[in-house]
């Protein structure tokens, strides 16, 4: 396949091979939208049978850093898009500037993310032989409030009441928790790569008012990432906390 | 002068695996999925020889679970999906459309070796233990209780899903920015029209397979509990995700396969094809409307009875389109010029065929009729009818028909017409008596039966053995006539489709000069290029034999 300058030998203008990438993309984030589809519908299903174990899941969750992640990924739209904007008009060094800021953010995302699957190995909450929703209250560790354990021992007896059954439906909750929110980093992963790749050709002054189509194509799959985010953080952190 | 195309520009081992030329990469494909077609056939071959006598011939019962399973797996996953997509669509779209290659030429590579290596867990799975759940993998059998080879037969489907993915992808924006000056939506070949249609189906049903494969396939590894009952899950749940992709995914087959017919009558009956826009739209609405009907595998399953309503009623509206197009191309058929050339013998036994499995399809999706014939070899006639009967006499009949636009040869015709003949008497004595044996009872998949069944199991063992010779005699002078094949010219037939106007073989880059589409499709008066004289349209097609 020969190329002369950015335009393949396959197509005709430059216009064509940035519609055919831009398409080829929404395509593919339409079938991303679809490989999610099938995790939010077992989540949806379970949510409704299991409610009072989900919600017992939910309450585990650290809201601080649920919601401070939900800032630093929207924060990472806009560096994003402005890195777009920035190729578009020609201001190269900020192209570098903004794609860098967007590496920044997404690892900072992913290393807050890594914190949280600590807390949850540490507190018994992977799905499996050791796991157990009582575990936290009643193995204290010096760092914790008493209060607030005290409250969690009080809401989990009130839901073991409801649904006795409980340790087996919330390790539901965790698997579809972990298998969502680790499909979601593995996505996070591919875009660091990505982001890497168009730092390295912002830095060689590739990305132009005429050819940005790498920077816009990654743009839209980095957004898209970020709203699966916008609806897993509410489904997963949210929904019946503290009821 | 020598000729120069695109297999013997550049030479050696190197430039066939990294190629990104279309043509190419459909090449690569047509022998891995001709590999998967043998493997598939040995399995049913053993199958069929087992169940000659009423107490079984030939294995275990642990063993007969293993070999129907491996034998859908071989044949659904990794040759009936890919087979004329990525074999004749990958080879055709981009020269039916005046394209130089595909939008993405080396997604389309990688898409090849994805698939390659979803094959080899599929392979290494099927060495070490085999598989025993059956093609549909329901769970809990296949993710707790199953002691086989699930978890690498589980992740190469996944994988190998990701290959449809891209080949659909590539196929809709190629159609949509790759189109040459001219050639406008209602110009496209039928082909193509069919190629989209099943593009939007791998797109939007092959992740959700992959998802509920990756699921299921975790649920083993790590004992979660989204399906198993024991730990709250729902199998029910299994059973709606895996028929959301694998209701869809006979439209994967079947529709391909229409848009070869399509191709094939107009050019053997000497007509522009009847109702053009009708049969462009009907594959839409197949693509659309199979969405909407998966939960008619589970009549039986427990679901509300509304939903079964509303299912078996959805059914029935797919064959509205399923119908259009046969009777489109039976009025296109007459009062043609009719010849019977092979790739004609094909489309005609295309159509009596999928007649009779689409009609029968008709009878499952009667919620009554289908709880006494659920699960029997009355279901089994019916599939077969249709991917058999249907996507195969559909790819074997197109690779026939652009045979010599592949290799630039002919293959020896009357020895063609005797294979395809073969092929339609031995499928039928094969399956038709499975809809008897169904209809009687006969469940599917046990390995022993009453023996007041043994006469129809013997004669549909027979019938397989005519059908493998019927499979034998191509692969022979197919690979025969790549070398010594008489030399076929651009437009043996000829056909008015744009792939008809450069060499056989197409150069690398397909045309020397971009094409421009100044013609209707399938017009065959306003062709002066094509040969065909006003008030003589019998001129003879060039046949290998003469």
């Amino acid at each position: 396949m020969h190329r002369t300058g950015e335009l393949y030998g396959h197509f005709e203008t430059l216009e064509q091979q940035k519609d055919t990438a831009t398409l080829g993309m929404w395509i593919f984030l339409v079938t991303e939208v679809l490989f999610f589809g099938g995790l939010f519908l077992t989540y949806t299903i379970n949510r409704h049978a299991f409610s009072t174990a989900f919600g017992v899941g939910s309450n585990t969750l650290d809201l601080t850093l649920g919601g401070g992640n939900t800032v630093v990924l929207i924060m990472s739209s806009l560096t994003m898009a402005m890195a777009v904007w920035s190729a578009q008009v020609g201001k190269k060094q900020w192209v570098s500037i903004f794609l860098i800021a967007t590496l920044a953010l997404g690892t900072i995302f992913l290393g807050v993310k890594i914190v949280e699957y600590k807390q949850k190995f540490d507190h018994h909450l992977v799905p499996g032989r050791s796991f157990d929703v009582r575990y936290r209250s009643e193995h204290p560790t010096a760092s914790d409030n008493p209060k607030e354990i005290a409250a969690e021992k009080e809401e989990l007896e009130k839901a073991f009441a409801k649904d006795p059954d409980i340790n087996a439906h919330a390790q539901l909750y965790f698997s579809l928790y972990f298998g969502m929110t680790g499909l979601h980093a593995l996505h996070m992963i591919v875009g660091a790569g990505l982001l890497l790749w168009l730092i390295k050709g912002s830095f060689a002054g590739r990305f132009t008012p005429q050819y940005n189509t790498p920077v816009e194509v990654v743009g839209l799959y980095w957004h898209f990432v970020d709203i699966v985010w916008i609806y897993l953080f509410p489904l997963l952190y949210l929904i019946d906390r503290h009821q | 002068m020598p000729h120069e195309d695109y297999l013997n520009a550049t030479y050696g081992i190197r430039s066939w695996l990294l190629t990104t030329d279309h043509k190419r990469i459909a090449l690569l494909y047509l022998g891995s999925v001709t590999v998967f077609f043998f493997i598939g056939g040995l399995f049913a071959t053993m199958i069929r020889i087992h169940l000659l006598t009423p107490t079984g011939y030939l294995v275990t019962p642990e063993t007969y679970n293993k070999l129907f399973t491996m034998h859908g797996v071989a044949m659904i996953f990794f040759f009936l999906i890919p087979s004329i997509p990525a074999v004749l669509g990958n080879f055709l779209i981009p020269l039916m459309i005046g394209a130089k290659d595909l939008a993405f030429p080396k997604i389309n590579l990688l898409s090849w070796y994805i698939y390659i290596v979803g094959g080899c867990f599929v392979l290494y799975s099927f060495a070490t233990g085999g598989l025993d759940t059956g093609w549909t993998f329901y769970t809990p059998l296949s993710s707790i209780y199953s002691n086989s080879a699930v978890t690498p037969a589980v992740i190469g489907i996944f994988i190998n899903g990701f290959s449809s993915i891209l080949t659909g992808l590539n196929f809709i924006v190629t159609i949509h920015t790759m189109r040459a000056p001219g050639m406008t939506w209602f110009r496209l070949p039928l082909f193509v029209w069919a190629h989209y249609a099943t593009s939007l189906v791998m797109i939007l049903g092959t992740p959700v397979i992959a998802i509920t494969l990756l699921l299921a396939g975790l649920e083993r590894m790590f004992h979660l509990g989204f399906f198993n009952p024991a730990l709250g899950g729902d199998p029910i749940l299994f059973q709606h995700l895996f028929w959301f992709y694998s209701h869809p995914a006979v439209y994967i087959m079947i529709l391909p396969a229409m848009g070869v017919i399509s191709e094939i009558i107009p050019t053997f009956a000497r007509k522009p094809i009847f109702g053009y826009s009708f049969i462009a739209g009907s594959s839409i609405a197949i693509a659309v409307i199979g969405f909407l009907v998966w939960a008619h595998h589970m009549f039986v399953t427990g679901e509300s009875v509304y939903a079964a309503l509303t299912f078996s009623f959805l059914s029935y509206l797919v064959a509205i389109p399923s119908a259009v197009k046969v009777f489109n191309w039976t009025s296109t058929l007459y009062k043609g010029s009719i010849s019977w050339d092979t790739p004609m013998i094909y489309a005609f036994g295309f159509i009596g065929l999928f007649l009779i499995g689409g009609l029968t399809g008709l009878f499952l999706a009667c919620l009554g009729l289908d709880i006494h014939i659920h699960d029997t070899y009355f279901v089994v006639a019916h599939f077969h009818y249709i991917m058999v009967g249907g996507a195969v006499m559909g790819y074997v009949g197109g690779l026939h028909f652009w045979w010599p636009k592949i290799t630039g040869r002919l293959y020896p015709e009357y020895l063609a017409r005797i294979a395809a003949v073969t092929l339609f008497v031995g499928f039928n004595l094969t399956f038709f008596p499975q809809f008897i044996l169904g209809y009687l009872g006969m469940p599917r998949r046990y390995h022993t039966y009453p023996p007041e069944f043994q006469v129809l199991n013997v004669l549909s063992t027979a019938g397989a053995s005519i059908l493998a010779l019927g499979y034998l005699l191509p692969m022979l002078y197919l690979t025969w006539s790549m070398r010594y094949g008489k030399v076929a010219g651009q437009n043996p037939w000829p056909a008015t489709g744009l792939e008809w106007k450069t060499d056989s073989p197409p150069p690398t880059e397909n045309f020397d000069v971009t094409p421009e589409v100044t013609w209707e499709p399938y017009d065959f008066q306003n062709r002066p290029d094509l040969g065909l004289t006003a008030g003589a349209p019998t001129l003879a097609p060039a046949h290998g034999d003469d």
